[in-house]
């Protein structure tokens, strides 16, 4: 299978990626693991991709103040293996390792997954768990968009046109987190993948992907649980709160009942996982 | 557009279309047919090679994207006509059964082998989830990766 043709520009600075998406129906290329597949299997043919992969700016993890930063066009390998990332912000090495296999790992990259915003993708819950912000740059100007404004509907995200993820900032949290999830056997996507952060204060954090159109924090199952000790019991209660009220996908991997009674199991390991 | 890539040591040079896929360069532009495509939707790793010393699918790349980048695909793993220890292996343990997904096993199993040179069985299956074999031949190519293990 080959994508339709199109034109390729190569660039080494966000302004010139920024510059170059003016072009109409052009679109950012950085691992392309999401958008390759897409465009070979035709579902996407832009007229343009600009390669933003060999950005250098775009690429590492550094600490600052109390937040990690993580460049967009960071691959998922790299962010596994950190020694930061592993000390610091172990549910993003856990979330990281958990996405495809190494193959995929080397070339994906997380501000690639967080645009392309695939209702099964890792990242989602896991920035959301952790009150993450995403850094944007358009012509306009750099924004940034809470984690949990980010996420709007299937394949659909905050970005407006000609805009280029440039970061994550990740606050830096200490308790205990974990992301589970029951992977679809031959992709490895989530069918359902739940994210759950314990701050030290007691305050509990928790996210779906997979279940719905899009990511998204579940504050009803985060009241079920708030300010209770996490045992068998009270993980037990709160998962009768998971995903309720929201649109439950249903596909031929899982129908809506089979998905709904996954994020309940799923959430209760997680809580459990983090007691 | 035209590319530089460097493939199993020998410097290459070629105009190519933007949407060409490295393993259609590897395989109809150099004639270097060993790297195999399996399902061409990412999902089997039987055109598994190495970019820059890393496991990638080039199913799932351009070559465009491989510009100034050195490849090494199965027919640069031996040396001086010595296999490599991961190709005896498979031939010591009888690691394939139609040949159709082995050179990328190999190529995952020597990315592996170069973080973890010594993994254990679970490490070394965790490791071929990219990688599927039709003949269900996991158990031997697990056997033909610690053949290689303790050789290396």
């Amino acid at each position: 299978m080959i994508p339709s043709s199109f034109t390729y520009q190569k660039v080494k600075s966000v302004e010139e990626a920024i510059a170059a998406l003016k072009e109409s129906d052009s679109k950012i290329l950085a691992g392309g693991h999401s958008l390759i597949p897409t465009m070979k299997l035709r579902l996407n043919s832009p007229a343009k991709l600009i390669d933003i992969g060999g950005i250098s700016a775009l690429k590492g993890i550094k600490e600052s103040g109390s937040e990690i930063v993580i460049g967009a066009a960071t691959t998922h390998a790299e962010i596994a293996s950190s020694k930061v990332i592993q000390g610091k912000l172990n549910l993003f090495a856990q979330t990281a390792s958990a996405i495809g296999d190494i193959q995929v790992r080397n070339r994906g990259t997380i501000g690639g997954s967080l645009a392309h915003a695939d209702p099964a993708a890792d990242w989602p819950a896991a920035v959301l768990a952790a009150d993450a912000t995403i850094a944007v740059q358009g012509a306009k100007g750099s924004r940034k968009i809470k984690a949990s404004e980010f996420f709007q509907g299937l394949f659909t995200t905050a970005l407006q046109e000609g805009e280029v993820i440039t970061a994550v900032h990740v606050p830096v949290f200490s308790g205990k987190s974990v992301y589970m999830k029951f992977p679809q056997p031959a992709s490895r996507y989530a069918i359902v993948g739940c994210a759950v952060v314990k701050h030290s204060d007691g305050k509990i954090s928790i996210a779906y992907t997979g279940v719905s159109s899009n990511a998204f924090r579940d504050g009803a199952a985060e009241k079920a649980i708030s300010g209770k000790k996490i045992d068998a019991g009270s993980a037990e209660v709160a998962s009768k709160a998971a995903a309720e009220g929201m649109h439950i996908m249903s596909d031929h991997y899982a129908s809506e009942k089979y998905r709904k009674h996954l994020a309940k199991v799923y959430l209760k390991r997680a809580l459990l996982a983090v007691a | 557009m035209k590319i530089n890539v460097k493939v199993n040591g020998t410097a290459h040079s070629h105009d190519v279309e933007p949407r060409t896929l490295l393993v259609h360069y590897l395989r109809d532009t150099l004639r270097l047919t060993g790297t195999h495509v399996g399902c061409d939707t990412s999902g089997c790793g039987a055109c598994t090679i190495h970019l820059d010393g890393k496991a990638v699918k080039s199913c799932t790349l351009l070559a465009v994207q491989a510009d100034g980048c050195e490849v090494t695909t199965i027919e640069g793993l031996a040396t001086n006509g010595n296999l490599h220890p991961l190709q005896e292996g498979f031939h010591q343990e009888h690691g394939l059964q139609c040949g159709f997904c082995t050179p990328g096993m190999i190529m995952t199993a020597a990315d592996l082998l170069k973080h973890n040179p010594k993994p254990s069985e679970a490490e070394i299956r965790h490791a071929l989830e990219g990688n599927i074999c039709r003949c269900t031949g996991y158990h031997n190519i697990v056997k033909s990766i610690q053949y290689a293990s303790e050789k290396m």
